[in-house]
């Protein structure tokens, strides 16, 4: 096990520095029609957009499903706390 | 001084100021510590951005306010680290002073401590990067008070701040450095601005005029907030 | 202020329901073609966060100059909120740039300094959950800061050169860019306001919960 996970740690550090060559485009001066740019740098803009609104979807949808659960759990708590201070002022 | 007379504004900036300076001196700690830590800061960076021999366009301007900034954040977490170790701050909160004036002498002496870093470190990068830093001298001190100032007026108010919060130590720079980016920005750009072969003062002045405007603003919300925040 | 919470949440969420098929008949824009739809969620996802980052820092006055507990409530959530709507303007930006600019990431003005705003209400957050007790006055000036830099965002954008559109181009859309655009910034102006509601109902709850162990220990 130990041994997978030193190669595999190896592995990583050789594979990182050849993310880190790939060469980002220099910015281009203006807006740059689409239609004129080399044929490798077209992309399908449809992907991004979509990928675009399902992260919003996503961020809103996930972000209520978190305020939800912690909302249920803490009035669960206060539910916990008053039935204990009730149950202590009684006696 | 008479005990009866109130000390003026200035005068308790100036008493406060003064015993920093005097303790300071006495051990020279954090001033020894600090100068060193933003040599090497520059000399880490120079070997990161130089390439055969020659530095890497603008990277002078760059190396010199980021070698500020962090022996800044060093400085202001040990200057107050002491306040916090013998627990005079609160000492100095039940004091009968205006606490406006506390902010402004702590503030002054970190000054102080931060332009004797600079005096050294400026000369230095001109030397190593062979960057002519002093063709436009009042310009440049100028960028660099403006600058420190906004730098330094922030990072006092959240170090006192700090003194009783947990993790203070890693805290410190995660709240100073995003809200004194601006700063670092101008100041960068606007020493660039006087490194090209042909200075371009016009721009310089546009960064030095933003940074005594975030000066301004920000020196007046420290001011007002330095109070309200620092008492229960 | 109860009873706004369940219309606006309908009104809100009937919006977000029309806002595809309001943004598919909008026209395409001349250079950028179907990419710049993206426009329709990233900008309103950028004044959703101003206008989070603008409530956290009035909360955050309020809970300085006057020590309310229920204001520190607001300011918590609000900050919680921009980051959360920063965070799909950072990602949506990026999504419509590497298209329209061929790179993922610009260093210019505006994005730095958005980018830096959505780092100070992050370093709220952090301040918030590990600074220990008492943290409360530090983060509301934290935030008050931060709002203080809010013009300085804007002010960049329109001194420095960039390749982000200037902020007039909002004022210049046609009628069938801006009625869409028009109703996707209600919609996260609602989606705002219904999420700040019940994230600060949570705080409440929490307070109450404290306030309650509390009367049990004594």
């Amino acid at each position: 096990m130990r041994r997978l996970l030193s190669l595999s740690f190896a592995f990583i550090l050789v594979a990182l520095p050849s993310f880190a060559l790939q060469q980002p485009p220099s910015p281009p001066e203006g807006f740059v029609p689409a239609s004129s740019l080399p044929g490798q740098e077209q992309l399908p803009a449809a992907p991004l957009v979509i990928i675009a609104y399902a992260v919003v979807w996503l961020l809103v949808l996930g972000y209520l499903w978190s305020i939800w659960s912690r909302l249920t759990q803490a009035e669960r708590e206060l539910a916990d706390v008053s039935r204990r201070l009730a149950a202590g002022q009684r006696r | 001084m008479s005990p009866e007379r109130r000390p003026s504004f200035v005068e308790t900036v100036w008493l406060v100021t003064r015993k920093d300076l005097l303790i300071e001196l006495r051990s020279r700690e954090v001033v020894y510590t600090t100068l060193f830590f933003a040599v090497a800061c520059v000399l880490v960076f120079a070997f990161g951005f130089v390439r055969e021999g020659i530095a890497v366009d603008d990277a002078a301007a760059g190396i010199l306010w980021i070698a500020i900034a962090f022996s800044g954040t060093l400085a202001l977490g040990r200057t107050f680290e002491r306040e916090r170790q013998n627990d005079t701050l609160r000492a100095l909160m039940l004091a009968p002073m205006d606490r406006p004036a506390l902010y402004v002498g702590k503030l002054v002496g970190v000054l102080l401590l931060l332009a004797a870093v600079e005096v050294i470190v400026t000369p230095l990068v001109a030397l190593m990067f062979v960057a002519p830093l002093f063709a436009h001298p009042l310009l440049m001190g100028l960028l660099l008070a403006t600058g420190t100032v906004g730098f330094a007026a922030v990072g006092t108010l959240f170090a006192a701040m700090l003194v009783r919060a947990r993790s203070r130590d890693v805290l410190l720079p995660i709240l100073l450095y995003p809200i004194t980016i601006p700063v670092i920005i101008a100041g960068v750009r606007g020493t660039a601005a006087l490194l090209q072969p042909q200075a371009d003062l016009p721009i310089a002045r546009m960064w030095l005029s933003m940074l005594v405007f975030f000066d301004i603003v920000f020196i007046t919300l420290a001011l007002w907030t330095f109070e309200p925040a620092m008492t229960e | 202020m109860k009873k706004l919470f369940t219309p606006l949440l309908i009104v809100t969420a009937a919006l977000f329901a029309y806002a595809p098929f309001a943004i598919q008949n909008a026209p395409y824009e001349s250079t950028m073609g179907l990419v710049q739809k993206i426009f329709y969620f990233h900008v309103p996802a950028w004044i959703a966060m101003f206008l989070a980052a603008m409530v956290c820092g009035i909360a955050g006055a309020i809970v300085i100059f006057a020590g309310r507990k229920d204001a520190d409530r607001v300011a918590l959530a609000a900050a919680e909120l921009a980051v959360v709507f920063g965070l799909m303007g950072l990602i949506t930006g990026p999504l419509w740039g590497r298209k329209a600019w061929g790179v993922w990431w610009q260093w210019d003005a505006r994005l730095t300094s958005a980018l830096v705003m959505w780092l100070v209400f992050v370093a709220y957050l952090l301040l918030r959950k590990y600074g220990g007790a008492g943290s409360e006055k530090l983060s509301a000036v934290l935030a008050l800061f931060g709002m203080a830099n809010v013009p300085f965002v804007y002010w960049s954008v329109n001194v420095w050169r960039t390749v982000h559109p200037k902020t007039s181009v909002v004022m210049t859309l046609e009628p069938s860019m801006g009625i869409p655009f028009l109703l996707c910034s209600l919609a996260f102006v609602g989606l705002f306001a219904v999420l700040l509601a019940a994230r600060v109902r949570l705080e409440t709850v929490r307070a109450s919960v404290d306030e309650l162990y509390l009367s049990l220990e004594d």
